[in-house]
Formats: C-alpha cells, structure tokens, sequence
C-alpha cells in the first residue's frame, strides 16, 4: 500500500496529468449560441407587415387610378425593378470593395489606405440626391447610372469592414502562420479572411440596407423601382400610392436585413 | 514533398545543430544593429535558452534563424546547408515555432490546427490523422477528447500544449520557441515546463527558447546564452557554469543574488530523497487504510484514482470518519513532477500553504512526497558544499 519512490520509467501517458490541469486551469466556457431565436423575430414581422398591407390593399377603395398603380403585375414590377437594382449595386459593390479592402491591407498599398478611405467617405458623406443628379447629367439618365451611383454610395461599408476585419486579426496569429512556414497568400485565405469573415458580412448587411433605401432615389433619374410609387404618390398628392411605397421598401429592406444575418449567422466560422 | 528527410514516419529525428556566423541585423534609420555580428554553435540534439533584458535582440536572432526576420548580414546554417539562400516558407515547414500562448487558429479545431504543417507537405490524410492522434497524446491531450475541440473551449496551458504539438507535427529537427511559457499562471507554467523536458527526453530535437525568466533558462537549457544589448553574447555555458562563475558583472546581475538558492534550481525532485506515504484507491475501506498508516506512522493517506495518480490527501483523522476512501478530488493537491526543481515544489508548497507536495512520475502516477524538511536539508548541503 505504499508508493514507490521512482516508478519504472514507462512511455508516458500524459492524458491525466493535462486532466489534472483540466482542473486547475479552467478552459472558457462555451459560449450559448441563442442567435437562432432572435432571427426568428424579424421574418415574422416582415409576414405580418405583407399581410397587413395585402389585407389593406383587398379592402380599400382606390380610385381607378390608385387601383392601376397598385395592380398586382404594376407592384410587382416595380418591386422586381428595386431588387434588380439592389443586386446589381450589390455585386459590384461586392467585387470592388472587396478585393480592393484586401489590397489595401497588403504591405505595398497600405500607405494609399487613407487616400481611398477618403474618397469612399467622400461617395458617402455626399447627399445621395447630389450624386444621383450628378451622375445623371454626366452619364445620362437610366438603369446603369442609378447603379454607378448606388455602388458609389454602399461601397464604404464593405470596403472599411474588410479593411477593419482584417487589421483586427491578431498579428500573432499571421506571425505564427508565417512561422510555420504558410506563404502569404496562404495565410490570407486561411488564417485572415476566415477570421474577418464576421466583420465583412456586417459591412455587407449595412450596405445591403443602405442600397434598398437609397435605390428609392432612383425615380429621379429614370432608374424604376419602389421609388416611382412615392413619387407619383407625393406628385399626384394620392396618399394610397405614397404609403404603398414607402411601406413596401421598409418591408424589402427588412427582409433583405434579415436575409444578411441569417448568412451571417451561417458563414461565422465555428471557433469563434 | 521532400524537401525534408527526416518527416518520414516513424523516424525519430535527432536534432540538427545550428551555426551562426556574423548574423547581423541592421534596421533602416537606427545608427547601432539590433544584431550586431553574432556567432554562436548550437549542438545538435541540445536545449539552449536565449536569455538577456528586453530590447537586447534576442527574440530578433530567434526570429532570424527561421528567417521572419531577414538578416542583413551573415550566415545560418543548419546542419550544412546555408539556410540564408533558400526559399523562406520551405525552411520553416521544418523548422518548428511556438509562440506566447500558443497563437493556435481559433476557427480550427485542435487536430486542424496541429495538422496544417504536414498537409502543407502533401501527407495523406490517414498519416496525418495518425500522427495528430500521435502528438496530442505525445503532448498529454486525449485525443479523442481533445481532437475535435476548438482553441476557445480550452485553457491556456492547454492551448500552449496544442501550440507545442502543432510545432512538433512534421517532426522538424529544429524547434524555436520564443517566450512559450509567459502566459500561463505559474502553476501551469511549472507543469508545462516538466513536460517539455519530459518531450525533449524522448524526441531529442535542437531547441532554442527565447526566455526573460533565468530561473526558467536553467531549468530547462542544457545551455544558456546571456544577452547584451546589440545580442552580444555574454556567455554561453551551462547553467551550473553561469551560477558558479559568472563572466562578467552584468551576467551576476542578471543571475541576482542568492545564487545559493539559485542551486535550488539545478536540484531536481527526483535528485532528493522521496518520504513513501501510504495510499489508498478510491471505494477502498477506510477502516484498512487508517490501520495500514497508522502502522506505518504517516499522519495523512494519499487517494489515488483508478488510474494510479493522486486526487487528495485527507488526514488520518479525517479518513476515520468515512466508511469508504471518497472520490473527492482536491482542487488545491499541490503536486510536482520528478523533473520539477526544488524551487518549483518550494512554490507550490508556499502557494498551497502545504508542508510538503504530492510527486508523481511519468504516468502522472504517485512517486512519493517530498517534505519541505527534504528542502531544507538539500539548501543545507548545498550550502555546506559551497561554503566548503
């Protein structure tokens, strides 16, 4: 019953002593992830809302005018003309912010940093009105110049949070890749990116919104959209075609806002 | 890939020994090198701790030998091969890094993150599966508990010991360690550093450990190197020959006083004579057991789980009062290691206000316990040695 002083050396089964660590030192606890019910808050709001408006626009008596305005097939239209001008800003605010938020956290081209940042808080801080106006008298009226301007417009967002995303990794962490021998290139797509990843979609959630708000301007240039409806709405003082519009944009940037932090939730890699 | 020989399975690398000819690093715009001209041998298969204040270029030199830091002027070889020519990233897939706190990837699991090194040298999977499951154990992690976890769901020694398997994983010759053990409270550090010795006794790399702790550098270094400003190198011998014979003032300084104590350091548990206590395994009649220490006059039982190792140590009197040894485990059990040094079981004796720790062996199984008299008697012949 007595221990022996120098056990016989044996190849080491260290699982206890970490074990007996285990105790010691505690490891943080996991966090709850309780996100998913929060998500489930928003659509259901969003349903209600359509649902309201659909019951208001069965029952209301509208004039003939109103009633043409706010057909099904008219509504629809211009709905599918507000998302079209969405994604299309979306994708390229996408393809532009991204890439060039990258480059600019890269050795070489950190020095333009501020330079660019300017001019994107520039694109944002100017009125959206000026800009689409602006563009308009330089690139002509229509579809294509309402996006230039959206993209103009949402680019800050995605741009400063892939910037921001990346410059918060611990530089510890690309040191060790470094140190184990991950090229550069390497240690952007495996260690940096992934771990931006959280901040970028919230960049991308923020710009999503702004260019559903904003696509409403589109109206002045000839460029479609929900925005008609408000603006034939305040133009012909019909308050049924104003509140219509208004209403369903809050609803699609809703919607849109919570499509992104579902995505979010989804594409936030695990670990973190 | 097979820009390395020695990650063939199976092959226990010895290490490669490292040479240092006139390394020099000099930064733009500052008139005196942050390295200035070093030279140095490091043997093969040796441990050697940098040692020096902070700023005096130390972790510089480390980070030049797998070349993070490019030197400006001078030669590394490693083994034969001048390594200042070769392509940076295929040099360090071979050479291992650990850093403070183990800079573990938080969004891969543990065997993802030990397994980057040899999927980046195109093993297939079932070998690096193997070799994952391999260091983890190798590290003191249970793999199947541990594998599929992430960084965030650890501690930090725990996470400092994924760092070490990770470095370990293409089982490089060389392994460089900058600051491993500054950021985890001094009980783990201890428990950390016993295990590295523990590794290093079966794999035999060449490890160079960049440290501000000298108490550390000699417990862990087979030789230390003591930095001045510019990485002059002060002196580079064995920790029993710095603590005996500084070289110059400034290494007596940095080796502070009371180098009679710092004897304590070079003394290992395992060096002292161990007190056998009795024991008992959990479920046991307590009955047995107070009779067993009371004939064998021990005032206290030591309580081993199933697996051997030491979970509380109740008194007599206190296991008199049970019918059956409970399965209490103590939070606060100090315990050390064989490997451990008298400094460190003098710690954890003062931190646990205890006159004695639990040792354990390799297993993590009881190898004794050791009385702070044992100390007391070890400082004294040490002191009547040096004294003589």
């Amino acid at each position: 019953m007595t221990a022996t002083a120098g056990r016989p050396p044996a190849d080491a089964d260290p699982a206890t002593l970490a074990a007996a660590e285990d105790e010691r030192d505690t490891a943080a606890p996991r966090q709850v992830r309780g996100g998913w019910r929060a998500l489930a808050v928003q659509p259901l709001l969003v349903t209600l809302g359509v649902g309201a408006y659909l019951l208001w626009r069965a029952t209301a008596e509208l004039s003939d005018t109103e009633a043409r305005q706010l057909g099904a097939t008219t509504l629809w239209a211009a709905i599918r003309e507000h998302l079209a001008l969405t994604l299309a800003a979306a994708v390229l605010v996408l393809l532009i912010a991204v890439p060039l938020g990258v480059g600019l956290t890269r050795r070489p081209l950190r020095r333009l940093s501020p330079l660019v940042l300017g001019v994107a808080n520039t694109g944002q801080a100017a009125p959206a009105i000026g800009l689409f106006v602006l563009l308009a008298t330089w690139l002509g009226f229509g579809f294509w110049t309402t996006v230039v301007a959206l993209v103009l417009y949402a680019a800050l967002p995605v741009l400063r949070n892939t910037m921001v995303g990346i410059e918060q990794v611990d530089p510890r962490l690309v040191e060790a890749g470094r140190g184990m021998g991950m090229s550069t290139l390497a240690v952007l797509f495996r260690v940096e990116l992934p771990l931006a990843v959280p901040v970028m979609l919230a960049g991308v959630r923020t710009a999503l919104v702004l260019l559903v708000g904003t696509a409403t301007l589109a109206t002045f240039i000839n460029g479609g959209g929900l925005g008609v409806l408000i603006n034939t709405g305040i133009t012909l003082s019909l308050n049924s075609l104003l509140v219509s519009g208004a209403v369903l944009v809050a609803l699609l940037a809703l919607a849109v806002d919570w499509l992104g932090r579902v995505v979010e939730h989804v594409a936030r890699p695990k670990g973190l | 890939m097979s820009d390395s020989p020695t990650t063939s399975v199976g092959r226990r690398a010895s290490g490669l020994p490292i040479r240092l000819e006139g390394v020099t690093k000099r930064y733009p715009g500052q008139d005196r090198p942050a390295v200035d001209a070093v030279s140095l041998e490091i043997p093969a298969g040796q441990t050697v701790m940098f040692v020096g204040p902070s700023g005096c270029g130390k972790t510089t030199l480390l980070k030049m030998l797998n070349r993070l830091i490019e030197p400006t002027g001078g030669k590394i070889f490693l083994g034969d091969e001048d390594v200042t020519s070769q392509d940076p990233d295929r040099l360090r897939r071979r050479i291992g890094y650990v850093i403070q706190a183990g800079g573990l990837f938080p969004h891969m699991t543990v065997a993802a993150n030990v397994a980057l090194v040899p999927r980046m040298l195109g093993w297939d999977k079932r070998r690096v599966a193997d070799r994952t499951e391999e260091l983890l154990d190798l590290v003191g992690l249970d793999p199947a508990t541990y594998r599929d976890r992430y960084p965030r769901a650890l501690s930090g020694g725990q996470q400092q010991r994924v760092g070490v398997a990770r470095a370990l994983a293409a089982d490089p010759p060389v392994l460089l360690m900058d600051e491993p053990f500054g950021a985890v409270d001094p009980i783990t550090r201890v428990r950390l550093q016993d295990e590295l010795l523990r590794i290093q006794d079966e794999l035999g790399k060449t490890i160079v450990c960049v440290t501000h702790d000298f108490d550390e550098a000699v417990k862990l270094g087979d030789r230390i190197v003591v930095f001045d400003v510019g990485a002059r190198v002060v002196q580079y011998d064995t920790p029993e020959a710095i603590l005996a014979d500084p070289a110059e003032d400034y290494v007596a300084d940095f080796v502070g006083a009371g180098a009679t104590l710092k004897q304590l350091t070079l003394t290992r548990v395992e060096d002292v004579e161990l007190r056998p206590v009795t024991t008992a395994t959990v479920g046991a009649d307590s009955a047995a057991v107070v009779a067993a220490a009371r004939a064998a006059g021990d005032d206290f039982v030591v309580v081993l789980d199933g697996r051997g190792r030491p979970i509380s140590w109740p008194t007599v009197a206190e296991l008199s009062r049970t019918t059956t040894v409970p399965a209490t485990v103590d939070q606060r059990l100090p315990v050390v290691g064989l490997r451990s040094t008298l400094n460190d079981a003098l710690d954890t004796m003062l931190a646990a206000s205890q006159g004695g720790v639990v040792v354990t062996g390799r297993r993590g199984g009881l190898s004794g316990v050791l009385t702070v008299e044992s100390v007391m008697a070890a400082i004294q012949r040490t002191r009547a040695a040096v004294g003589g």
